[in-house]
C-alpha cells in the first residue's frame, strides 16, 4: 500500500548524480519545473524526453523503477486526458452525448498528460538520486540566506529530519497498536463511514500518546546531547560546488535556452 | 482448549527482495490446560507464531488447528477465534485509549457483543484477577496509574474476555522485580483457578523454571528443543549456541557436578538446590 | 619506597579521588494533578573520577530523578548538585556541564535524532560547533569504541535494540564527556541485546576512563561495580561494595529487590546452619565454597 509509492525513495546507485551537490540538484530541479511550462510543442517535449531519458541513463536507475513510480498515478494522468478531451471547444470529431471529444482536446489531453509525466519523473530523479538527509541539508543551506527575513530555516530542516526518522518507527507502531486492538476484537474493515471513522478512536488515541511521548523524550535526550537551535552549530557535512555541480548547471542552462529557441522560433 | 500446529511456513514479503521466513514448518502440540513458555532470542519467530494462534497473521502454508477446528479455513469467524484466544501483546499499555479504567477493560467484552450486565460482571472478575481495586480505580484515567497498574490494566483488558487460551508476549518487561513478580504471581493463580491453557513468552530462564510445564524453544524460524524443563534445560551447549542461557542455579548443579560433587543435574529452583545440598552435606557427615 | 615514588602515587590518588559528581543535601519535590511528590528527599551523594556506581531501586524510588540531575536536566528545589565543580544551577555552564556528563536513556528509539547512523553521532560534536575533520575523527573513534564502524551508513530503523543502544553511546562519547549517566539503558533489550550495552559500559569505564553511573532494576548488573546505591523513596538506604549490599539479603527482599541465585541460595543454606560467606555472588564462588566442604 504504502509501499508501493517509489517516489521520495532514496535509491543509491552512486552515479555522477548522486555525488553532486543537493542544492545544485534542486536548484537544476526547479529550473525544469519552470522549463517544463515553456513547451508549448511536441517538438520540444521530444528535447525534454531526450533530456530525462539522459538524466536516468547517466543516473543509473532502472527506467522500470522509474515507471513503476508512475503507477500510483496513473488514475490522475488518465482524468486529465480525460477532462482535456471533453473540456476544449473546437472541431467536433465524435460525440458522446453532450460530450464532444474535439481535436484540439484529443491535441490538450496529450499535451497535459505529457506534461504531467514529465513532471513527475523529472521531480521524482531528485529524491531518488538525493539522500532524505542530504536533501535536508541542501534545503537548509539554500533558505539560509532568507532567515533575516524570518523564514526558520534551521528549524524546518530539523523538523524534516526528525520526520523521516521517526516515520518508521510510527509505522510499525500503528501495525502494533492495530493488531493489539483486532485481539480485542476491534473491527478496522467493515461497517459504514461512520462506523470505519469511530473504529480509529482505539488506534489513534495510543498513537497520538505514544508520539507525544516520543517528542517529550527526543527534547530530553537532544538537549542532554547539548543541543540549543541553529546559533553556533556546526556540520559535519560541509556543502561544497564542484566542477561537476558546475558543469551540470551549465547543461541545465542549454536545455532551457534551447527550449526557448523552439518556443519563440 | 488444545492447539495443534500443523506444517506451520510463514513467509513475509513473499516473492520480493525482501522475503524473510519467519517461520519454517514447524509442528507441534499445545493439551488443554498445559502452561507453556516460549524462548528464543529476538527474531526467532516467537511473536510471528503466537499472531497465528488467534488468526492476526495467516500462515503461508500448513494448518492451526483450535480443538479440532482449523481457524485457517474461510467458514471460522475471527470473533469466535479472538474470543477463544487471547493475545497481551508485549508492553500492552499502549494499547489503552479510553477515557476510564472501566471502559478500557470493557472495550474487549463490549466487541464480543455481550450485554452491559455481562460486560460490568466481567470487568469486575478481570480488575480482581489482577488486583486492581474496582471501585477505587473504575472511574480513573488509565494514564494517571502507576506504570505496573497501566500494564495489569491492559492485561484485565484481555483476561476480560475470557479466553480459554491466554498467551502473553514477555508481560513483565521493562517492569522492575516486583512489578514482575506481581504479574507472574496473577498469571499463576489464574492457571491455577480456572487451568487455561497459557502460553508464555519470556527472556527470563529463572521466571520459565518457575512456572511452566513445558519449553519450547525456537530458533530461526524453527523449533529446536521442546519439552520438560528439567529435559530443556539440560541441554546447556545447544541453549548457549542460540544466545540463550539456563537458570543461574541449574547452572551451579551442573559445575558442581563438574567438581565431582554427585548433585541431582535436573534442579530449576533455589528450593529444590537448598534440600540437594543439604541433603549431600548431611550425609557427608555421617559417612 | 623513593621520593619520586611516593609523590607519583600522591598524585595519582590526586587525580583518582577528584571528585566528579557532588550531589550535597539535594531535595526535589514537584506537585501533580493531586498531591505533592517529594521525589528527592535530602540526598548527599558523591562519585569520584573513574568510579563506576550503580544504583538500584524499585519504579518511583526516585533513581530516574537523580540521575537529570547530575547533568541540568533537572535542578534541585533545595540543594546543590556540582559536576567537575560546577554547579548545575549556574545557567552559564550548563552546557559544559551536559558536555562533561553524558547521558544515555531507556528508549533507543527516542533518543535517536538522524536516519544514518553517523550522522546521529556527529549530532553531539556539530552541537558543540566542532570543526568537520574534528567531527569525523570523533565519529570514527566512537563507533570504534562501540564497535559499530560497519553501521556507519545504516538507518537505525534497521538495527536491533541493543545495536540501537550501541549507537546512542557512542553518540554521547563523540562529545567526550569525562562521566556517563545511563538511565535503565537495558530495559527494554532482550537479554543478548543487555549483554552487548553492558560489556560497552564495562569498557567504557575500564579502557576510557569514564566515570559510569550505572541506573538499573537487574542485579545482575551491579555485581562488577565499584559501589552499588540502593535507593527507596527518594533515600539512599544502603549503600557500599556489591558484596557489602548483596549480603544483606533480607533487606533488599523486604525492599522488593532481587539478589542473584547464588547470593540467596547461600543465604538460605546459612540460615540451615551450614558454614558458608555471605557475600558469595557468582557462581564460580559458590562452587570453590561448596568443595571445601567436600
Amino acid at each position: 500500500m504504502l509501499k508501493d509509492i517509489t517516489i521520495g525513495q532514496f535509491y543509491p546507485t552512486g552515479s555522477f548524480i548522486h555525488e553532486l551537490d543537493p542544492r545544485t540538484k534542486i536548484l537544476i530541479t526547479f529550473a525544469y519545473i519552470v522549463g517544463l511550462f515553456i513547451v508549448s510543442s511536441f517538438i520540444s517535449y521530444g528535447i525534454v524526453a531526450l533530456f530525462v531519458l539522459g538524466c536516468i541513463f547517466v543516473s543509473k536507475i532502472p527506467v522500470k523503477y522509474m515507471l513503476k513510480g508512475l503507477k500510483p498515478l496513473r488514475v490522475i494522468i488518465i482524468i486529465t486526458f480525460i477532462i482535456n478531451i471533453f473540456m476544449t471547444s473546437g472541431t467536433i470529431i465524435y460525440s458522446l452525448g453532450p460530450l464532444n471529444v474535439t481535436v484540439e482536446g484529443l491535441y490538450q489531453g496529450t499535451f497535459m498528460a505529457f506534461r504531467l509525466v514529465f513532471l513527475v519523473v523529472g521531480t521524482s530523479l531528485l529524491t531518488l538520486t538525493t539522500s532524505p538527509i542530504a536533501l535536508t541539508d541542501g534545503i537548509e543551506n539554500l533558505l539560509n540566506p532568507l532567515k533575516p527575513i524570518g523564514i526558520p530555516a534551521h528549524e524546518l530542516a530539523m523538523m524534516m529530519t526528525i520526520a523521516l526518522r521517526f516515520i518508521p518507527t510510527l509505522l510499525e507502531e500503528t501495525d502494533k497498536i492495530m493488531k493489539a486492538q483486532m485481539a480485542r476484537g476491534a473491527d478496522f474493515e467493515s461497517g459504514n463511514i461512520i462506523n470505519r471513522a469511530k473504529s480509529l478512536v482505539p488506534l489513534l488515541v495510543p498513537l497520538f500518546i505514544s508520539a507525544f511521548r516520543r517528542a517529550d523524550e527526543l527534547a530530553m535526550a537532544m538537549e542532554a546531547r547539548c543541543y540549543r537551535g541553529g546559533d553556533n552549530r556546526t556540520r559535519m557535512k560541509q556543502l561544497v560546488i564542484q566542477k561537476n555541480d558546475i558543469i551540470s548547471m551549465a547543461v541545465m542552462g542549454m536545455f532551457i535556452a534551447i527550449l526557448i529557441y523552439v518556443r519563440i522560433r | 482448549m488444545s492447539i495443534k500446529i500443523e506444517n506451520l511456513t510463514h513467509i513475509y514479503n513473499p516473492s520480493s527482495p525482501f522475503e524473510t521466513t519467519a517461520l519454517d514448518n514447524i509442528s507441534f502440540e499445545v493439551t488443554e490446560g498445559e502452561f507453556i513458555g516460549l524462548i528464543g532470542h529476538t527474531g526467532s519467530g516467537k511473536s510471528t507464531l503466537i499472531q497465528h494462534l488467534n488468526g492476526l497473521l495467516k500462515p503461508t502454508k500448513g494448518k492451526i488447528l483450535i480443538n479440532q477446528v482449523d481457524i485457517t479455513s474461510k467458514d471460522v469467524k475471527l470473533q469466535d477465534i479472538r474470543k477463544n484466544v487471547g493475545l497481551v501483546f508485549q508492553y500492552p499499555e499502549h494499547q489503552l485509549f479510553e477515557e476510564t479504567v472501566y471502559k478500557d477493560i470493557a472495550f474487549g467484552p463490549a466487541n464480543l457483543g455481550l450485554n452491559e450486565e455481562e460486560i460490568k460482571a466481567r470487568v469486575v472478575e478481570a480488575m480482581d484477577l489482577v488486583r486492581l481495586p474496582f471501585q477505587e480505580l473504575r472511574d480513573r484515567s488509565p494514564f494517571e496509574l502507576s506504570g505496573g497498574q497501566r500494564r495489569r490494566v491492559a492485561i484485565a483488558g484481555v483476561l476480560a474476555m475470557k479466553p480459554n487460551i491466554l498467551i502473553l508476549d514477555e508481560p513483565t518487561a521493562g517492569l522492575d522485580p516486583k512489578g514482575r513478580d506481581e504479574i507472574l504471581e496473577q498469571i499463576k493463580s489464574l492457571h491455577q483457578q480456572v487451568q487455561n491453557t497459557v502460553i508464555l513468552v519470556s527472556h527470563s530462564m529463572e521466571d520459565i523454571a518457575k512456572l511452566v510445564d513445558r519449553i519450547i524453544v525456537m530458533h530461526k524460524g524453527k523449533v529446536s528443543l521442546i519439552g520438560k524443563p528439567t529435559q530443556v534445560f539440560k541441554e546447556v551447549e545447544v541453549l548457549e549456541s542460540i544466545g540463550l542461557g539456563i537458570p543461574q542455579i541449574t547452572y551451579l548443579m551442573k559445575m558442581l557436578k563438574e567438581n565431582n560433587i554427585k548433585l541431582r543435574e535436573d534442579i530449576l529452583t533455589i528450593e529444590e538446590a537448598k534440600a540437594e545440598i543439604i541433603n549431600w552435606i548431611r550425609g557427608n557427615k555421617n559417612a | 619506597m623513593s621520593y619520586e615514588g611516593a609523590l607519583y602515587i600522591e598524585f595519582k590518588r590526586g587525580i583518582y579521588m577528584e571528585k566528579m559528581i557532588k550531589v550535597d543535601k539535594v531535595t526535589y519535590d514537584y506537585s501533580n494533578s493531586e498531591k505533592e511528590v517529594i521525589a528527592l528527599n535530602n540526598i548527599s551523594l558523591e562519585v569520584k573520577q573513574g568510579e563506576f556506581v550503580v544504583i538500584i531501586g524499585h519504579n518511583g524510588s526516585g533513581k530516574s530523578t537523580l540521575a537529570k540531575h547530575l547533568n541540568a536536566l533537572l535542578l534541585p528545589t533545595e540543594g546543590d548538585v556540582f559536576v567537575k565543580g560546577l554547579n548545575t544551577k549556574d545557567e552559564s555552564k550548563i552546557w559544559d556541564i551536559r558536555q562533561f556528563a553524558g547521558m544515555v536513556f531507556q528508549n533507543p528509539d527516542n533518543q535517536i535524532v538522524a536516519t544514518i547512523v553517523e550522522e546521529d553521532v556527529a549530532f553531539g560534536p556539530e552541537n558543540l560547533g566542532l570543526q568537520p575533520n574534528e567531527i569525523r575523527n570523533r565519529i570514527e573513534s566512537s563507533l570504534k569504541v562501540v564497535d559499530m564502524e560497519e553501521f556507519r551508513h545504516k538507518a537505525p530503523h534497521l538495527l536491533s535494540g541493543g545495536q540501537k543502544q550501541r549507537i546512542a553511546i557512542a553518540g554521547v562519547i563523540a562529545m567526550r564527556p569525562s562521566c556517563i549517566i545511563f538511565d535503565e539503558p537495558t530495559a527494554m533489550l532482550d537479554p543478548s541485546g543487555r549483554k552487548e550495552v553492558i560489556n560497552t559500559i564495562k569498557k567504557l569505564n575500564k579502557e576510557e576512563q569514564i566515570t559510569i553511573i550505572h541506573i538499573t532494576h537487574f542485579m545482575e548488573e551491579a555485581v562488577n561495580a565499584d559501589r552499588v546505591i540502593v535507593m527507596e523513596d527518594g533515600d539512599i538506604v544502603l549503600e557500599g561494595t556489591p558484596r557489602e549490599v548483596f549480603s544483606q539479603v533480607e533487606r533488599l527482599k523486604k525492599l522488593a529487590l532481587d539478589v542473584p541465585q547464588v547470593t540467596e541460595l547461600a543465604h538460605q543454606l546459612i540460615k540451615e546452619g551450614i558454614d558458608l560467606p555471605h557475600d558469595i555472588l557468582t557462581v564460580d564462588e559458590m562452587v570453590m565454597k561448596l568443595c571445601q566442604l567436600k
